[in-house]
């Protein structure tokens, strides 16, 4: 018998519909993953089951919950249950806690308002549980203190604190790097053995689902369009959006052969470090250490990626590297001259280097129209073409990326993510820099549009000689787009070398790690003819 | 469009309707001393009644519209002026020495209670409707400053200036272009309010004889002339009280609406 059974469940936000007739079930025991793009309805359903529709939207159909119908609920009710027989674990564990209050009060909070016990005993049942999910640190610390994955241990504690019949996780392990994920989803996994609960588990990552799902639920545009058990499901994939989505995710790009000659970009035993806080009032400034002794050389041509989890100092080593933080010590030179010298950057030699990055939504002035936009890298020429000349540059950026000229006249509001990248590429591709440099371009995107950008970047490669440093926590995506690869540990590089040779055969432990902890599609053999 | 920015906007164009009409048009004019229809109640020839000299209370109200509003606007132009490029440089070289003169030269103006500095100012340089624009002028600076530093800082740190830096541009081209269009809003805003802010000023500083001198017309003086009469004629002090009133109430309803207005989180939501 099922735990949660959704019926025909149908509902409208100010007339559109948003989902359309889904039907789910899930047993006790068992982890139900409901995947697709964004956009597609998967988290509006989890708030359906919740009772936590927004406001103005229309429902129809039937949620059962353990034999109540969720939707003829009335909300004093729903309070009751949220919590007591239904667990949620949300995306982000940054903003999911209270940060003035100690993680310990945080889950004991949660019991006392579903139950009437003492004080004392639910702090000692916090504690119990906040051991139950592994967490090391005591009940006494504050958020601020714990990593991205404690945190969300704590998120865990609290959503079964009650040992609630289902659990329902959104996106819980998006945020995390893939070691700490490895962990959490291990975690959650086991509750559910050990607590018979059910969980209804959200997430775009396929790799992810494939690994722990029992059962498999694929949605697009509100509707669910396939169900089935995980092995199952991807053994006999029946419906084409199933298959392209699972094609997409294990997408390999085909790179031209690269000709790598001189060294373009040299950086040489860099060293970066932040202050910190002052421990006494006198006492020197501690400092800390961002980088550490980086060396390494891009040839021209040559495409190059960076990986490492958050915090390695991927993200300082890209900004030191475009020259707009100065480093401590080291060189770091582009065609032989330095990239900032006394302070002051070299227009001619920014010309040569252009960057993308990862949000597709903030690297973009809302008030620009895109014709201004993309065009702002032309400050650096001496001659930027004006009247015909501009617009004929803008037309043809345009059409490199794949996008029509009339785009020129919008604003950025009016774009998709996987189009605001494009903009992007193009704006950096407008003054034929030797060196791009892509800061997770690919990661806040959904897989079928990550592939598209990703051939678009072999296209240019095709095109015309380019070299780029691609950092990128995914190690699939680098591996499939890089020559070599340098894996960043702690402001250090632990390993260089050939990509196909580093991930067949790592040398370093942490190589090692990063790769066993990755999740992994099984092989699929009705992927490739989707595409 | 929220029923506050309605009624905000619409109180604030009648008050600055009235003041353009004073330029072509008066019922009386104000210079004139009308001693045997003195403190004449509301009504009749002259619509508001007269004050104790005579003077059609109308006529004056439309004049004193006119100082109130010259005086606060141009403060709140001194203080915009100076105090949004001190803000952006500020933010522009955030962390340095320069950000810590300017923010705390800012923080020594903000220590000074308003009014008494601008009390010092007309009281050394002479009570004039200049010098009370200048004394409340200055202290729009910190205020435009600090709001306007604030702003920007977080949109330093996001990518499309990132992009723009990338491109070799000058910190102060990136302020003119990037961030300065980006926080438009919040300086219109924080502009009504310290609009009506000034009005309050002047008031105060003519109702105690710093501002504006006779025969210029002004709200403050005129609350200060009636206040003995209370009693006697209460239409004289009630009717320039309620126009300063209005005023101020209408530009903080505006400063409201605009605020809800053009907040980007509300806007997401309509677009």
């Amino acid at each position: 018998m099922s735990l949660l059974s959704i019926k025909g469940l149908s509902v409208q936000i100010g007339g559109t519909p948003v989902l359309q007739g889904i039907d789910l079930e899930i047993a006790p025991g068992q982890i139900t993953a409901i995947t697709g793009e964004s956009g597609s309805g998967k988290s509006m359903t989890a708030l359906a089951v919740m009772g936590l529709l927004p406001q103005g939207a229309a429902a129809r159909g039937q949620i059962m919950l353990d034999g109540t119908d969720i939707l003829q609920t009335p909300e004093a009710a729903l309070c009751g249950m949220r919590g007591n027989t239904m667990g949620m674990v949300f995306q982000e564990p940054m903003t999911a806690l209270n940060p003035v209050q100690t993680i310990g009060a945080q889950v004991a909070e949660t019991i006392l308002m579903h139950e009437k016990v003492a004080k004392t005993e639910a702090r000692a049942r916090a504690s119990a549980m906040l051991e139950r999910v592994g967490l090391q640190v005591g009940p006494h610390r504050y958020p601020h203190e714990l990593s991205g994955g404690q945190r969300q241990r704590v998120v865990i504690a609290m959503a079964i604190a009650m040992r609630p019949k289902l659990l329902i996780a959104d996106e819980p392990t998006t945020a995390l790097d893939v070691t700490t994920q490895a962990r959490i989803l291990e975690l959650l996994q086991g509750l559910v053995d050990e607590f018979g609960m059910g969980m209804l588990l959200i997430t775009h990552d396929l790799a992810v689902v494939a690994d722990v799902a029992d059962q498999i639920a694929v949605m697009q545009h509100g509707r669910i369009v396939e169900t089935s058990a995980t092995a199952d499901l991807l053994r006999n994939m029946r419906h084409p959006y199933t298959k392209a989505l699972f094609a997409a995710s294990t997408h390999a790009v085909q790179l031209p052969e690269a000709q790598v000659d001189e060294p373009l970009l040299q950086v040489q035993n860099v060293v970066r470090d932040y202050p910190v806080k002052r421990v006494s009032l006198f006492g020197p400034r501690p400092v800390f250490r961002a980088l550490d002794d980086v060396s390494f050389t891009v040839g021209r041509g040559e495409r190059i990626g960076l990986v490492g989890e958050s915090g390695c100092g991927k993200s300082t080593l890209t900004r030191a590297i475009l020259g707009l933080e100065p480093v401590q010590g080291g060189s770091i030179t582009l065609d032989g001259a330095p990239v900032l010298q006394g302070g002051k950057p070299d227009l001619a030699l920014r010309r040569k280097m252009q960057v993308v990055f990862q949000d597709p939504y903030g690297s973009f002035n809302p008030r620009h129209r895109v014709d201004r936009l993309i065009t702002e890298p032309f400050f650096l020429l001496d001659n930027p073409p004006k009247g015909a000349a501009r617009d004929q540059a803008i037309v043809k950026a345009l059409t490199d990326v794949g996008l029509p000229a009339e785009a020129a006249g919008k604003y950025i509001h009016e774009f998709s993510g996987g189009q605001r990248q494009r903009l992007a590429i193009a704006r950096a591709l407008i003054v034929e820099p030797d060196l791009i440099i892509f800061d997770e371009a690919v990661s806040a995107l959904d897989v079928s549009v990550r592939a598209q950008v990703l051939d678009l970047i072999a296209d240019l490669c095709r095109k015309r000689p380019l070299a780029y440093l691609f950092i990128s926590h995914d190690l699939s995506v680098v591996r499939s787009i890089t020559d070599r690869v340098m894996v960043m540990q702690a402001g250090k590089i632990v390993e260089q070398g050939e990509t196909e040779a580093v991930f067949a055969d790592p040398q370093h432990p942490y190589t090692q790690s990063l790769i066993a902890a990755a999740p992994k599609l099984p092989e699929l053999a009705h992927a490739a003819d989707a595409l | 469009m929220s029923r506050n920015l309605i009624i905000g906007a619409g109180l604030t164009l009648f008050f600055t309707a009235l003041a353009a009409l004073s330029f072509l048009w008066t019922p009386y004019d104000i210079e004139l001393l009308d001693i045997p229809n003195r403190l004449m109640t509301p009504g009749g020839a002259h619509l508001l009644g007269t004050d104790h000299f005579g003077r059609d209370i109308l006529s004056m109200i439309m004049m004193g519209a006119r100082t109130s509003i010259a005086v606060a606007l141009v403060a709140v132009g001194i203080g915009m002026g100076l105090g949004v490029p001190l803000g952006l440089w500020a933010a522009a070289r955030h962390g340095s020495l320069l950000d810590d003169l300017i923010m705390r030269g800012n923080d020594l103006v903000f220590a000074f209670p308003s009014l008494v500095i601008a009390i010092l100012i007309t009281a050394v340089f002479g009570p004039s409707a200049i010098n009370a624009i200048i004394a409340i002028g200055i202290f729009n600076i910190p205020v435009f400053a600090r709001l306007t530093r604030s702003a920007a800082l977080p949109l330093w740190e996001r990518d499309f200036i990132r992009a723009a830096r990338v491109c070799g541009k000058s910190s102060a081209r990136i302020s003119a272009e990037h961030i300065l269009p980006n926080i438009t809003n919040l300086m219109i805003v924080q502009g009504t309010i310290q609009f009506s802010l000034g009005i309050l000023a002047e008031a105060a500083l003519s109702y105690i004889g710093l501002g504006a001198q006779p025969p210029t017309a002004s709200w403050g003086r005129m609350l200060a002339d009636a206040q003995t009469l209370v009693s006697l004629a209460p239409h004289v002090a009630l009717i320039p009280g309620f126009a300063i009133l209005l005023t101020v109430l209408g530009l903080n309803l505006l400063g409201d609406g605009l605020r809800d207005w053009l907040d980007p989180k509300i806007r997401v939501v309509r677009t």
